[in-house]
């Protein structure tokens, strides 16, 4: 299976374990991920701020740059994934909208046909095109033992998705299950992790945070599992700065979904780029499920 | 037809907002039922809720609309949206009340429209974002005492190679620049 690949600006750098644990699982899975080249930043939710032609026009130059043999993409960042998914079906709906769009294109020598590409999410790829046997045929250390609170975020299950619930998703409920692990109810499961608010608002996103982390913490989960860049920095840099804003002692490891199935396949946890997370997610997957190290391929 | 929608209403306003937005027209259907300020993660902070701002739009009431901070406590979580009986794109919506006070000044107290405008600047210099770039520049021009207490975060992402000091640029910035300004000439003011 091959897809064209959207890393998205955050997992070139500050989300770099995303990036690695998202290629490190899909090799294992054999899921070919190309990268596109020459990608550029899919303006997040600032250019809609401004203008919505400019916004649009940012975005489908890349999708109008995956090469031919592809009619697939794969965004791991829920802002990329929303927003690329976004603009195809505004051209596919709008025709003045597209026709200004591709005018925009064409001024860098290109075009875009809405519904040539269509926009997949990691764990609609995983769980919908391979689905449980492929997945459980490749684990070689079941998360037995480990109470893992799965969080979604908005921008991959609303407002397009299309394959999980957009109030109360399950895909990775179900993932994490076939893995082992113990998957707990997490009432805020799809719930806003204040996104940019940390940049403008403080005191709201703070709020924001302080909920998510205290329902992983009155449900006993062992650390909260992401799929958005977003999501993790917020949650896992800020949660020092929450703590001391609302005098709670908060302790909760924050990893990308694919790092910790990563860690069932048996893989090298430095290759999923354990470490780089603030809260230190390792001692709690030892506790629970031995040596990391010494099992690694 | 969108003018006429907003006409037969009486508010200009009204009509603005519909061409401003994507599937706006659904706007003229909400029922003032509440479940977007009742859905919304910091509708308790928002001076009007979605639902009366809805109800000021239809009034013509342009100025208080424009200097509401609604819109800046949306995060385009999409919650309203999804919830919405009448399939009101309320997320789009709010995205165009964000242009219109940012094209002509109206919002007040809030740093959205900085962050913006800094985030998408260099977005345009370099085609990625900067993520350093835009957290040193935003604070140093918006609130420089936040940074002190931002600097032990940095340092910390900076450790675990999570910050990086300088930007990925892309090869074609040529195109990119091409294309973003003719969109900004074909797009007019919206």
């Amino acid at each position: 299976m091959k897809y064209a690949y959207y890393p998205g600006c955050s997992l070139e750098c500050s989300s770099a374990a995303y990036d690695r644990s998202v290629k490190a699982v899909a090799e294992v899975l054999g899921i070919e991920l190309v990268e596109i080249d020459d990608w550029n930043c899919c303006g997040a939710t600032e250019y809609f701020t401004q203008d919505e032609l400019v916004a649009s026009a940012v975005i489908a130059r890349n999708l109008a740059i995956v090469d031919r043999q592809f009619d697939q993409l794969v965004a791991p960042c829920a802002a990329c994934y929303l927003n690329l998914k976004k603009t195809d079906k505004l051209m596919a709906e709008n025709a003045p909208m597209n026709a200004k769009i591709n005018e925009a294109l064409a001024a860098g020598g290109l075009q875009y046909k809405a519904g040539t590409i269509r926009v997949r999410h990691l764990l609609d790829v995983i769980c919908t095109d391979l689905g449980e046997a492929a997945v459980k045929d490749k684990v070689v250390r079941p998360l037995a033992g480990l109470r893992v609170a799965p969080y979604y975020g908005c921008q991959v299950v609303r407002p397009l998705n299309g394959f999980d619930d957009p109030e109360y998703p399950m895909k990775m409920d179900d993932l994490f299950k076939w893995l082992g692990a113990e998957v707990i109810h997490y009432p805020v499961k799809a719930h806003c992790c204040g996104g940019h608010l940390t940049q403008i608002s403080e005191p709201q996103a703070f709020e924001l945070i302080r909920r998510l982390l205290q329902g992983a913490v009155d449900y006993q989960a062992d650390l909260i599992l992401c799929m958005c860049p977003m999501c993790q920095l917020n949650l896992d840099a800020y949660q020092g700065r929450v703590s001391s804003f609302f005098g709670t002692k908060f302790r909760v490891p924050i990893i990308f979904f694919t790092q910790l199935l990563g860690v069932a396949f048996g893989l090298d946890p430095n290759r999923l780029g354990f470490g780089k997370e603030l809260v230190a997610a390792k001692p709690v997957l030892q506790e629970k499920l031995g040596a990391l190290e010494a099992e690694a391929k | 037809m969108v003018t006429q929608l907003g006409q037969r209403r009486g508010s200009a306003f009204l009509a603005e907002v519909i061409e401003a937005t994507p599937g706006g027209e659904r706007i003229v259907h909400c029922l003032q039922c509440g479940s977007c300020g009742g859905s919304c993660p910091n509708g308790a902070d928002m001076q009007h809720t979605p639902r009366t701002l809805f109800a000021m739009i239809n009034a013509d009431r342009r100025e208080a609309v424009l200097a509401a901070n609604t819109m800046w406590f949306c995060v385009s979580c999409y919650l309203c949206t999804v919830r919405c009986p009448q399939n009101i794109p309320i997320t789009e919506i709010m995205y165009a009340l964000k242009r219109i006070s940012i094209r002509e000044k109206k919002y007040k107290g809030t740093d959205g429209p900085a962050l913006a405008r800094t985030f998408t600047k260099l977005v345009e210099k370099y085609g990625r974002s900067f993520e350093f770039g835009l957290a040193s520049k935003f604070y140093f021009l918006n609130k420089p005492l936040a940074m002190l207490k931002m600097g032990p975060m940095g340092l910390s992402l900076f450790i675990r190679g999570r910050m990086s000091l300088k930007p990925t640029k892309i090869r074609q910035l040529d195109q990119l620049h091409a294309i973003i300004a003719k969109a900004r000439e074909i797009g007019g003011a919206s």
